[in-house]
C-alpha cells in the first residue's frame, strides 16, 4: 500500500483536477516554484498560463478569480498565509459568496481558496498563525479542514468541482502526516468520519487535532472509551452524524484550534444540545479568548489547545456525569 | 464596428433619464424601498460607452448603476421590477437597485462596494479570452473609487497581464459629499499613467464624445492592446442617494455650481442633434416603454417569503433555518 503525505495528497488533487478539467486553473503567490511545497511541479506540467504567479495583490487576484468563475472557469487560489484571508474576507464574502443570491440565481462562483499551513507553524508568530475557519462557517461559505492525506485529497477534489466558493484549510500540524492510502477518491461535503469508536464520550476534533485526539483516546483507553469524530467539513456540518454519535455516548468534548468566543466549538456544542440531552455538561478545549499567538515556542504552545487539556476535559466530563 | 447612431444614442440617454425620474417618483411613493442612487445627469457616459461594445463584451457597474444596465440593453420593465423587489425582476427581487445584473447580456452587475468592479471584470475578460472569445470589458466606477486599493491593484493586474479592460471613471466631482479636491492626491489620469495605462479625459456630458473615445479605446484593445482609462467629467444632477430628498444635508455643492452643472444636459445635447420629428418620435417611444415598465413592475407579484434564500447556493446546498 503506497504511503502518501498530506502535502503530496494536495499536490496530487491539484494535478488530477488540472488534468481532468481545462476550466481549472491555479493562481497565487510563488505557485510556479511551489514555495508552499504544495504546487511543486504543476507549472512544468500544465504551463504558466494555468499555474499563474500573481503580484502581491491579494484583493485584486481574489476578485479576478470571482470574475473568471463568472465567465465559466474554476479558479483555485493558494494563500500562503492564513491571515491573508482577513485581507480578502471582503472579496470572498461580499462578492464571490453573495453573487448567486443577489443575482437571483443567474450565476455560480466556483472558486477554491486553498490555505496550506493554516494555524501555528511554530515560530511564525502573531500574523502568520491564525485559524479563521469559524469566520467562513459563520457567513456560510463552504469550509473544509481535512485531517488525513486521503481526506485532503478527496475534499480538495470535491472543493474544486463544487459550484460554490469553498475554503480549504490545510493545517500546518497535519501537512506532514503520512498514511497508507490505496484508494484516492472525492470525499463528499458535510459528511463527518468516526476515526475511533467509543462508548463513554464523543470528542470532536478539527483538522490536525484529530491526531491529538486519537493519541489521547489511546492513552486513556484503560479508563475511558473515547469516540473521535472528525467533522471534516465545518460548513455544512454533519450534525446528523455527530448527533448519532453523541446520542450513543451521552457526553461531548470539542477540540478546536481557534479562539474560544463565537468559535466553531461553541457552534458544535449548541447544535448538539439542541438535539440531545447529555449526561454531563459539554466541554470545549480551544485557544483562549482573543488569542494572538506569541512568538516564543513555549508561549505559542501554551496558547494552542493541547493533549493534557483534552485529557482533563474528558476526565471532568466523565466525573460530571457520574 | 458600431457606427455613429445619433438617434440610438439619444434613445438611450432619454430612456435612462425618464426611467430614473420615474424611479425617483416610485421611491417617494414607497413602491421602491431603500431608495436609489439616481444616474440623472450622467446618462451620456453609460450610453456612449455601451454604444461602442459588441455582444460578447462584459461590464460591471456601481451603486449608481441603473444607467449601465439599461444602456447595455436590459429590459427596462424587468429592471424596474427589480427595483420594486418583484419576482419578475432581473434578479428575481433578490438584488435591488445596487445589485441589478443581467448576465445574459454581459452585465455582471451593479456593485455596491466602491472600486469592486475592476478586478472582477479583469478576471471575467481574461477568462472569456482564454476560452477563445474576443471579449473586452468595461469597469465603471466613480471618482471616489480611485482611492480604493482594490481598484489600483486591478489596474496593475490588467496592465501586467494585458487584459483589455476599459476603466471608465465617472468623475462627478463628489464621492457622496467629499469633493475630488479633498480626496484625490495627484490626478485620476495620473493613476493610470503610473501603471502604463493610456488615459484620456473627455466631456462626459456629451454622449457622442464619450462614444468616440470609447470606440477608439475598444478598437485598440480589440487589436491586441491592453487596458485603457477614460475619465469622463460629469455632473450629478440630483442627490447622491434619495435619502437626501427626505433629510436635507448642508449645501455641500455650491448653488451656482449646481446651476452650471445642470446646464450641460446630456439629453438636451444629444437631442439637439436630431430633427424635431425624430426627437419627438423617440420621446413618445421612450414614454411608452417607461409607462409599460411601471405597469409591469407594479403589477408583478412579490417573491414568496418561503423562498427568501432560494438562490443562496448555486450548488443546491440548503442552509439551516433560523427559527428555534
Amino acid at each position: 500500500m503506497p504511503r502518501l503525505s498530506y502535502r503530496r495528497a494536495l499536490t496530487r488533487a491539484l494535478g488530477d483536477e488540472l488534468a481532468r478539467d481545462e476550466a481549472v486553473f491555479l493562481l497565487g503567490e510563488d505557485v510556479q516554484v511551489g514555495a508552499s511545497l504544495v504546487t511543486t511541479g504543476l507549472a512544468k506540467r500544465f504551463g504558466t498560463e494555468r499555474v499563474r504567479d500573481t503580484p502581491l495583490s491579494e484583493q485584486a487576484f481574489t476578485s479576478f478569480a470571482t470574475g473568471a468563475a463568472l465567465a465559466g472557469l474554476r479558479p483555485v487560489i493558494e494563500f500562503q498565509i492564513p491571515s491573508l484571508l482577513f485581507l480578502v474576507f471582503e472579496q470572498i464574502v461580499n462578492h464571490a459568496h453573495k453573487f448567486p443570491l443577489m443575482t437571483g440565481g443567474q450565476c455560480r462562483v466556483p472558486v477554491t481558496y486553498l490555505v496550506p499551513g493554516s494555524g501555528s507553524r511554530t515560530g511564525w508568530a502573531g500574523q502568520h498563525s491564525d485559524h479563521p475557519y469559524s469566520l467562513f462557517a459563520h457567513v456560510g461559505v463552504v469550509t473544509v479542514v481535512p485531517a488525513t492525506p486521503a481526506d485532503a485529497y478527496g475534499l480538495l477534489v470535491t472543493a474544486i468541482r463544487h459550484d460554490d466558493p469553498v475554503v480549504v484549510f490545510a493545517p500546518a500540524g497535519a501537512m506532514d502526516v503520512r498514511d497508507d492510502v490505496d484508494d484516492l477518491a472525492p470525499v463528499p461535503l458535510g459528511r463527518g468520519r468516526i476515526h475511533r469508536f467509543g462508548d463513554d464520550v464523543t470528542v470532536v476534533a478539527i483538522g490536525h487535532l484529530v491526531h491529538d485526539a486519537l493519541a489521547v483516546a489511546e492513552e486513556l483507553a484503560d479508563q475511558v472509551s473515547v469516540e473521535v469524530f472528525d467533522p471534516r467539513t465545518l460548513y455544512p456540518f454533519d450534525i446528523d452524524g455527530l448527533t448519532e454519535s453523541v446520542a450513543r455516548t451521552g457526553r461531548l468534548v470539542v477540540l478546536d484550534d481557534a479562539n474560544r468566543s463565537c468559535g466553531m466549538a461553541a457552534e458544535i456544542i449548541a447544535s448538539v444540545v439542541e438535539r440531545v440531552r447529555l449526561l454531563a455538561p459539554p466541554r470545549r478545549v480551544t485557544r483562549p479568548d482573543g488569542a494572538v499567538l506569541p512568538f516564543a515556542p513555549a508561549l505559542d504552545r501554551a496558547v494552542q489547545p493541547g493533549r493534557d487539556q483534552l485529557a482533563t476535559a474528558i476526565h471532568l466530563t466523565m466525573k460530571d456525569g457520574s | 464596428m458600431t457606427d455613429a447612431d445619433p438617434v440610438g444614442l439619444y434613445r438611450t440617454v432619454r430612456l435612462i433619464r425618464r426611467f430614473e425620474e420615474r424611479a425617483v417618483e416610485l421611491v417617494h411613493g414607497g413602491q421602491i424601498v431603500g431608495g436609489i442612487h439616481p444616474y440623472l445627469g450622467q446618462e451620456g457616459i453609460a450610453a456612449g460607452v455601451c454604444a461602442a461594445l459588441d455582444a460578447d463584451d462584459v461590464l460591471a457597474g456601481t451603486h449608481r448603476g441603473h444607467g449601465h444596465v439599461l444602456a447595455r440593453g436590459a429590459d427596462p420593465a424587468r429592471m424596474l421590477a427589480e427595483l420594486c423587489g418583484r419576482v419578475t425582476g432581473l434578479n428575481a427581487g433578490r438584488g435591488g437597485s445596487m445589485h441589478a445584473a443581467d448576465l445574459s447580456i454581459g452585465v455582471l452587475g451593479a456593485n455596491a462596494i466602491v472600486g469592486a468592479s475592476g478586478a472582477i471584470i479583469t478576471g471575467a475578460v481574461w477568462a472569456h479570452r482564454r476560452r477563445g472569445r474576443d471579449t473586452v470589458g468595461v469597469s465603471f466606477f466613480g471618482d471616489g473609487a480611485v482611492n480604493e486599493g482594490m481598484l489600483l491593484e486591478a489596474f496593475n493586474l490588467a496592465a501586467l497581464w494585458r487584459v483589455p479592460v476599459l476603466f471608465v471613471c465617472e468623475n462627478n466631482g463628489y464621492a457622496t459629499t467629499m469633493p475630488v479636491a479633498g480626496a484625490v492626491a495627484g490626478s485620476i489620469a495620473g493613476r493610470a499613467a503610473a501603471f502604463g495605462i493610456p488615459a484620456v479625459q473627455v466631456d462626459g456630458q456629451d454622449p457622442e464624445t464619450v462614444r468616440v473615445a470609447a470606440r477608439a479605446a475598444v478598437d485598440r484593445m480589440r487589436a491586441g492592446g491592453g487596458p485603457e482609462l477614460i475619465e469622463a467629467r460629469t455632473y450629478r444632477f440630483d442627490v447622491h442617494h434619495t435619502f437626501e430628498h427626505a433629510v436635507r444635508l448642508d449645501d455641500y455643492r455650491p448653488p451656482d455650481e449646481v446651476i452650471r452643472g445642470r446646464a450641460r444636459d446630456p439629453v438636451r445635447i444629444q437631442g439637439e442633434r436630431l430633427t424635431d420629428t425624430d426627437r419627438a418620435a423617440v420621446d413618445v417611444e421612450v414614454e411608452a416603454t417607461v409607462d409599460a415598465a411601471v405597469r409591469f413592475a407594479l403589477s408583478s407579484p412579490e417573491p414568496d417569503p418561503a423562498d427568501a434564500l432560494t438562490y443562496l447556493y448555486a450548488s443546491g446546498l440548503t442552509a439551516r433555518t433560523g427559527g428555534g
